[in-house]
């Protein structure tokens, strides 16, 4: 609900230099941490010239003890996400850490080979070459088959942005674990089947050579052996061994420790005794007994094999498959799970840090939040509340079913472990170009956004180039600190970069969607660039040639990258007003610094270097072309804009569908969250699976297409006022039409304005058809009903008629709406037709940000103790009464309706809070006596 | 613009819909017919009840509300289930099931001040004869009798002597423990439609157009028997009497389907005032009695004050005093269609319910200009022909300003309901309880009230978790 333009507004630049802001500062824990590179003057949108894939994604690899690192699977499962990168490449890099020993075999002073439970490692690691730096999670898994019987694996999370990785290692490490857990189990339950199987096989070759050898002694009474009969009996011998080690192991794999579940949900205790019980079948099929017809009985499915003597060589035999390792329905969990991870942390990690700071702040409004919040999110807050606690597996996972039969034990790195492992690593990076020193860094400490993420942020020592071919800079693993810093310098890119692209690089990388390709061949035209921004890149042409000379994949690469128009924009407000850094993140700047001439940049480090004076991939970006219309609107806000605080310009962190939301919108209005199957879904396959999840971005397109077709409504139809009024008040709207759909699509948009009762009811109804009932207007307080042109639908409006004092009508064949006057102040702000808010995000996290204002009225007037009761016995109810009124009028700013906004959502807070304790209460519906009026366009 | 909320609603519920807004024939003969619906505008000041609480629980039409103490009452219906509610907060606290067809009478039966047994009880009668008595805090089925011939209809508590009637086809007088201790002959297979207490031991049952008084004899020294016996029979209406009440200590008042009112005096049972036609024109206007349906003029239900008795006629309204023995203000058209139970507010208001599903609110104001100039109680008799009301909107008031000194003035209507409202009960704390044929309670509350209240309970739960700091 907290929007970024909402907290920005306090950091606006030219507040500081005019008029030193009086008000008192805000608290810390509601600020956002300023970016912590902005004094040096590198621009968090800028692209990196580096990374040879569009966004993160999520890689599996596995050490092949046949074929050395390999990668498995991507998640996103799209070449085009990941490009022209090298997946072999990088799979031997991140799979070249030897990051723990996980022995297996004999360790001395034991008879059996062990098995190690080793704990996952988590590994940060940076291959500058490639662009890529990367969450690695190393994991053991293990196969009978395999050497040792070990299988090392990793997955790791791939992203162009140091920092997302650096500062979310805390929340990838807790979701990494979860998947490496669910594998793990999966495996777990695998292996001892394999060595269940195994036993058998051995126990059937025991008893087959057991006879053979009974044979051949009473054949052979001479008294001696025969060497067939020794060899036989040798065999015999390494049989029994054999199957007295594998019954070790069994043992061992299903002493799987405890301790290991320690913190864990108490239903790994159930898995455990589930794991029990065939190991006690086993267990009764004793080998010294005769089992073969026990065997057959227990297990009619499995036969046993014989077992040669020779076993097969290691590369004759074809490995498991990571499927065939952890049991199919484990696997597709993980995969679940893998993706959800990929959904949440898509995006910029400036969009990452603010939605996280919103989503603790949301927490401690435990009192308010459930007025205006997302049913969704409110969900995923509960999990968040849990997750020290036992965690909740089923809330974000699709695989319901096996949950209860298989938790997935989640073991989360505590703190201080993890505090030990990232604290003061130096990252050394030798300097490409070689002579320039720069200055250290002293990065700002960014913890205070989140209490849990007590990271001492880590002292960097940026030392210019990067492009060095074959570097790792190992940050440090979960138990080791030592750094390796290991760079060869041999410069492989054609490009030479200045260490202030190398920051930005490192700082900011921006999710690409496919999405916004389109739009750059909608709105080619260069020449519609205003003047301003081309003047500011006076080498452009030359980049440009240079580029065009670059490498093979470039033109895939171009074409599926469409740089932020937005964010070059910023850049060049950034970059030109260099004091202006200092506030945070760059969403605060105002982008009317851009009415300022451009001047050359101000970073005399890469002055000397004419044609890195500026990041070569804007000009790419321009020559790709970007939608003006956007560009000029930020060169010019508005004015009413500004004053609410929000920027007229509109950055869409999580996908950068900008430029598509402008071009599209029409077509977009009217399509369903469930149809929607426009261009965006045909280019993106990666987007469906996103369905699976509830707290993923599918709500978030949900939030911006209902933001959207607001924002339409808004400028359709100039009596939106009162009918938002209508919503804000607790008067029922009912939407009357004929067309299901736009009836409906409406209603998704308007709900967005309907306060909630609780958490769990939204009280909006998309779609009725028959008469409604004075049950329907307690229960909701958005209706879509159908209009029927036959005889039956004077029921439906007879009724509506009859109970036309509890509702406002939007009648939308017939453009009009039947509701009560408004004249407050409060909705124009909230919805003005004029706004220059163009994208449905945007008009949603404004929407969002107003109601939250409200919400704050609304506490504040429900819970200020003299306004509602007598000051002393004597005082009379009129006196208490007028009392409120001022209050809400002199020191909550309200005029006329708007004071039965904020009593109407006083008396839902009340109610709510009461109803916390004792089981139900019923909502009651209020009303009003007051004349309505008909409203045409 | 402002009348939508006013609008005819007879079809509502075409079962029991009343009059239908027939097309008025041809030169609007009737002025009766033709007096158009008082309504109000969406603009309701003096009404209170601005928050409603829809409440569900019965499967079939709720009939009956009865109040047990400050804030519970329960609900019965045709369902044959009784419901007990909190009337403050709307929660259902017990169900009671024991009938199975549906309940025709239901009395509460306070607590003896004496008796050791506190708890509440309820009485229902249903038509599957049988009569039970409930522990309204408890819930228990405490004692059921089954052994009557037909259905009760009735039933009434005679607390002095803390015994209980009930009416079938018969009389009955139980004691608390439901022993029968006397009964009468049988009476009539309708049965009884009304009882009423007077005065030194006896009660009036109204049996078909008779109004038939019984003298309860209670044991004596002499002899341990109770006894009833019939002393009187008043033959005075000349159809089925409908309503029956006590007025107060010198008189009751009786109304038939015809619409004759009359007052009786409780002690002699001698006829003190007798209005026999003056809501119709029966002599006047032969066509306008032709067509008009009986419906029209019956009279449902009575309330009453010190000087006034309030009677529900048709679809109108009228106030006759006592003491004037005449009608003092009256609303022909009230309501859309019958008007079923009406009940006097202390502040001069009086709230009427309707088979329209309306709920009514009107205030008795008198009239300034007009205070004395007595009228003859045949006066409406002579006003309706001749003065052809051609513009509907010309309201009955103007013909009211001649003829009576009062008027009722409707100050809110309460929709809600979507068919007709049986009952209501008032709670002097809570607001008003409606219940209906669309098998739903309504709790209507004053919004601004409620509000206040809520406020004080969340500074309480405040104060209890000990999240309250006060400054001094």
């Amino acid at each position: 609900m907290i929007s970024a333009p909402d907290v920005v507004a306090f950091t606006k630049e030219d507040e500081y230099e005019e008029e030193p802001y009086n008000e008192p500062a805000l608290p810390e824990e509601y600020s956002v941490p300023l970016f912590p590179f902005a004094s040096q003057g590198t621009n968090p949108w800028s692209k990196l010239s580096g990374a040879k894939f569009s966004r993160d994604f999520i890689l599996i690899s596995e050490f092949s003890e046949q074929v050395g690192p390999q990668p498995l699977l991507t998640i996103p499962n799209d070449t085009k996400v990941f490009g022209t990168f090298d997946l072999n490449y990088f799979s031997l890099r991140i799979m070249s850490v030897d990051y723990q020993a996980s022995f297996v075999g004999h360790p001395p002073g034991s008879a059996y080979p062990k098995l190690n439970f080793v704990e996952d490692s988590k590994v940060v690691l940076g291959d500058s070459k490639e662009g890529a730096f990367a969450y690695v999670h190393h994991l053991t898994l293990y196969d009978l088959e395999a050497r040792g019987f070990v299988r090392p694996f990793c997955m790791a999370y791939i992203s162009a942005d140091q920092h997302k990785i650096m500062q979310q290692f805390q929340e990838l490490s807790t979701e990494f674990s979860k998947a490496s857990e669910c594998l793990k189990t999966g495996n777990r339950k695998a292996f001892a089947g394999e060595l269940e199987k195994k036993l058998k096989d051995l126990d059937y070759t025991r008893t087959v050579l057991h006879t053979e050898t009974e044979i051949q002694k009473k054949a052979n009474d001479k008294g001696f052996y025969s060497s067939q009969a020794i060899e036989k009996a040798n065999e015999l011998a390494s049989v029994e061994k054999s199957i007295i080690e594998h019954q070790d192991l069994l043992k061992q794999i299903r002493s799987y420790p405890h301790r290991k579940l320690k913190g864990s949900d108490l239903c790994s205790g159930e898995m455990e005794r589930i794991q029990d019980q065939p190991d006690q079948a086993a267990t009764t099929s004793n080998p010294d007994e005769s089992a073969d017809t026990d065997l057959f009985i227990c297990r009619p499915s499995y036969t046993p094999k014989l077992i040669k003597a020779k076993s097969t060589k290691c590369f004759d035999k074809k490995l498991k498959t990571l499927e065939e390792l952890c049991d199919t329905e484990y696997f597709t969990q993980t995969l679940a799970q893998l993706s959800h991870i990929e959904h949440m942390f898509r995006g910029d990690l400036c969009y990452l840090l603010t939605s996280q700071i919103d989503r603790a702040l949301l927490k401690q409004q435990h009192v308010t939040n459930f007025l205006f919040e997302d049913l969704v999110e409110v969900s995923d807050r509960v999990v968040d509340k849990q997750k020290s606690a036992p965690p909740q597996p089923c809330q974000d996972r699709p695989l319901s079913r096996s949950l209860e039969e298989c938790p997935i034990p989640q073991v989360l790195i505590s703190i201080g472990s993890y505090k030990s492992s990232v604290e003061s690593v130096l990252i050394k990076m030798e300097q490409e170009l070689g002579d320039q020193e720069y200055k250290e860094v002293e990065v700002t400490e960014l913890s205070s956004f989140d209490a849990q993420e007590n990271l001492d942020y880590l002292d960097l020592d940026m030392k210019g180039s990067i492009s060095s071919g074959e570097s790792i800079e190992v940050l440090g693993t979960e138990k080791s600190t030592s750094v390796l810093s290991k760079s060869d310098s041999q410069a492989s890119l054609t490009v030479p970069l200045s260490p202030q692209v190398v920051r930005s690089k490192a700082v900011s990388y921006r999710t690409i969607s496919e999405d916004s390709i389109e739009v750059l061949s909608t709105c080619p035209s260069e020449a519609l660039i205003p003047d301003d921004f081309k003047a500011s890149y006076p080498s452009a042409i030359n980049e440009e040639e240079s580029y065009a000379g670059d490498s093979e994949g470039a033109i895939h690469f171009q074409a599926s990258i469409s740089p932020p128009v937005l964010d070059e924009a910023e850049e060049g407000s950034l970059e030109n007003t260099p004091s202006q850094t200092d506030s945070s993140c760059c969403i605060g700047k105002e982008s009317d610094s851009l009415g300022l001439p451009p001047s050359t940049p101000v970073h005399t480090l890469s002055d000397e270097d004419g044609v890195v004076s500026s990041p070569p991939q804007r000009y790419r970006q321009k020559d790709q072309g970007f939608p003006v219309d956007l560009a000029v609107e930020n060169a010019h806000p508005s004015q009413d804009n500004t004053s609410e605080g929000f920027p007229a310009y509109e950055l869409d962190p999580s996908h950068l569908l900008a430029s598509r939301d402008v071009s599209k919108s029409s077509l977009d209005n009217y399509s369903d969250t469930t149809s929607y199957v426009s261009s965006v879904a045909s280019t993106s396959s990666d987007r469906t699976p996103s369905s699976a999840h509830p707290a993923g971005p599918s709500s978030e397109r949900h939030q911006k297409r209902a933001g959207q077709n607001a924002l339409k409504f808004i400028r359709q139809y100039p009596f939106a006022h009162p009918a938002i009024y209508s919503l804000l008040s607790g008067r029922t709207l009912v939407v009357l039409g004929e067309d299901e759909a736009i009836v409906r699509k409406l209603v998704t948009a308007l709900s967005i304005f309907v306060p909630n009762y609780s958490r769990s009811v939204k009280p909006v109804k998309h779609w009725v058809s028959s008469p409604l009932h004075i049950m329907d207007f307690q229960k909701w307080k958005l209706i879509g009903l159908q209009r029927v042109a036959s005889p039956a639908s004077a029921g439906t409006l007879h009724s509506l008629s009859r109970y036309s004092r509890y509702t406002s009508i939007l009648d939308l064949d017939n453009k009009t709406l039947r509701c009560p006057l408004y004249r407050g102040t409060l909705v124009p702000r909230l919805a003005d037709h004029r706004t220059q808010i163009k994208r449905g995000s945007t008009y949603y996290l404004h929407v969002q940000s107003m109601l939250t204002q409200l919400c704050s009225k609304a506490f504040l007037y429900t819970f200020c103790h003299h306004l509602h009761l007598p000051a002393h016995d004597k005082e009379t109810e009129e006196l208490v009464a007028s009392r409120q009124a001022s209050f809400l009028r002199l020191n909550l700013g309200l005029v006329n309706e708007d004071v039965k906004v904020v009593q109407y959502l006083a008396e839902l807070l009340k109610l709510h809070y009461m109803q916390e304790s004792h089981g139900t209460s019923h909502p009651t519906l209020r009303f009003d006596y007051v004349p309505s009026f008909l409203y045409k366009i | 613009r402002g009348r939508a909320a006013g609008l005819p609603l007879g079809t509502a519920d075409p079962g029991r819909a009343g009059p239908l807004r027939a097309a008025p024939g041809p030169g609007a003969l009737g002025p009766l017919r033709k007096s158009p619906l008082q309504t109000i505008g969406e603009e309701q000041t003096q009404n209170p009840y601005t928050e409603l609480l829809v409440l569900r629980a019965h499967r079939d039409i709720v009939r009956f509300l009865v109040q047990l103490d400050d804030c519970r009452f329960a609900s019965a219906g045709d369902d044959g289930i009784v419901v007990v509610w909190n009337a403050q907060t709307g929660e259902k606290l017990l169900e009671l099931s024991g009938h199975t067809q549906k309940i025709t009478a239901i009395i509460t039966f306070p607590p003896l001040e004496a008796c050791e047994e506190k708890n509440q009880l309820i009485l229902t009668a249903s038509a599957d004869k049988t009569v039970i008595v409930w522990d309204c805090d408890t819930g228990r089925q405490v004692r059921k009798v089954s052994c009557f011939h037909s259905t009760v209809k009735c039933l009434t508590i005679l607390q002095r002597l803390d015994v209980w009637l009930s009416g079938g086809s018969d009389l009955c007088v139980w004691n608390r423990r439901l022993d029968l201790l006397c009964k009468t002959s049988h009476l009539s297979d309708t049965g009884v439609s009304a009882l009423i207490e007077i005065p030194k031991n006896c009660v009036v049952a109204a049996v078909g157009k008779e109004l038939i008084i019984f003298k309860l004899v209670a044991p004596t020294e002499g002899s341990l028997e109770w006894n009833i016996l019939e002393v009187k029979r008043l033959l005075d209406h000349q159809d089925n009497i409908l309503s029956l009440v006590n007025v107060n200590d010198l008189s009751f008042v009786s109304g038939s389907h015809v619409g004759e009112l009359i007052v009786w005096d409780v002690s002699d049972w001698t006829v003190q005032a007798c209005e026999r036609n003056f809501w119709t024109q029966l002599d006047t206007q032969q066509e306008i009695k032709l067509c008009q349906k009986p419906n029209d003029i019956s009279i449902h239900h009575f309330t009453w004050d010190e000087e006034n008795v309030f009677a529900a006629v048709g679809r109108g309204l009228y106030v006759y005093n006592l003491q004037m023995k005449r009608v003092i203000a009256c609303q022909k058209t009230a309501h859309d269609s019958s008007v079923l139970h009406i009940a006097r507010l202390p502040n001069r208001q009086l709230i009427s319910c309707s088979e329209d599903g309306s709920v009514r609110i009107w205030e008795l104001r008198e009239k300034q200009q007009l205070a004395a100039e007595p009228l003859p109680t045949g006066f409406f008799n002579m006003w309706g022909f001749g003065r052809v009301n051609k513009q509907a909107s010309q309201p009955v008031k103007k013909q009211q300003e001649n003829t009576t000194p009062c008027s009722l003035e409707l100050i809110g209507d309460l929709i809600g309901h979507s068919s007709s409202v049986e009952m209501f009960l008032h709670f002097e704390d809570h607001g008003l309880v409606t219940c209906s044929a669309d098998h739903l309670i309504i709790l209507w509350k004053n919004g601004e009230r409620e509000s206040g209240l809520r406020s004080l309970k969340l500074f309480q739960k405040l104060e209890e978790n000990g999240d309250l700091y006060l400054t001094v």
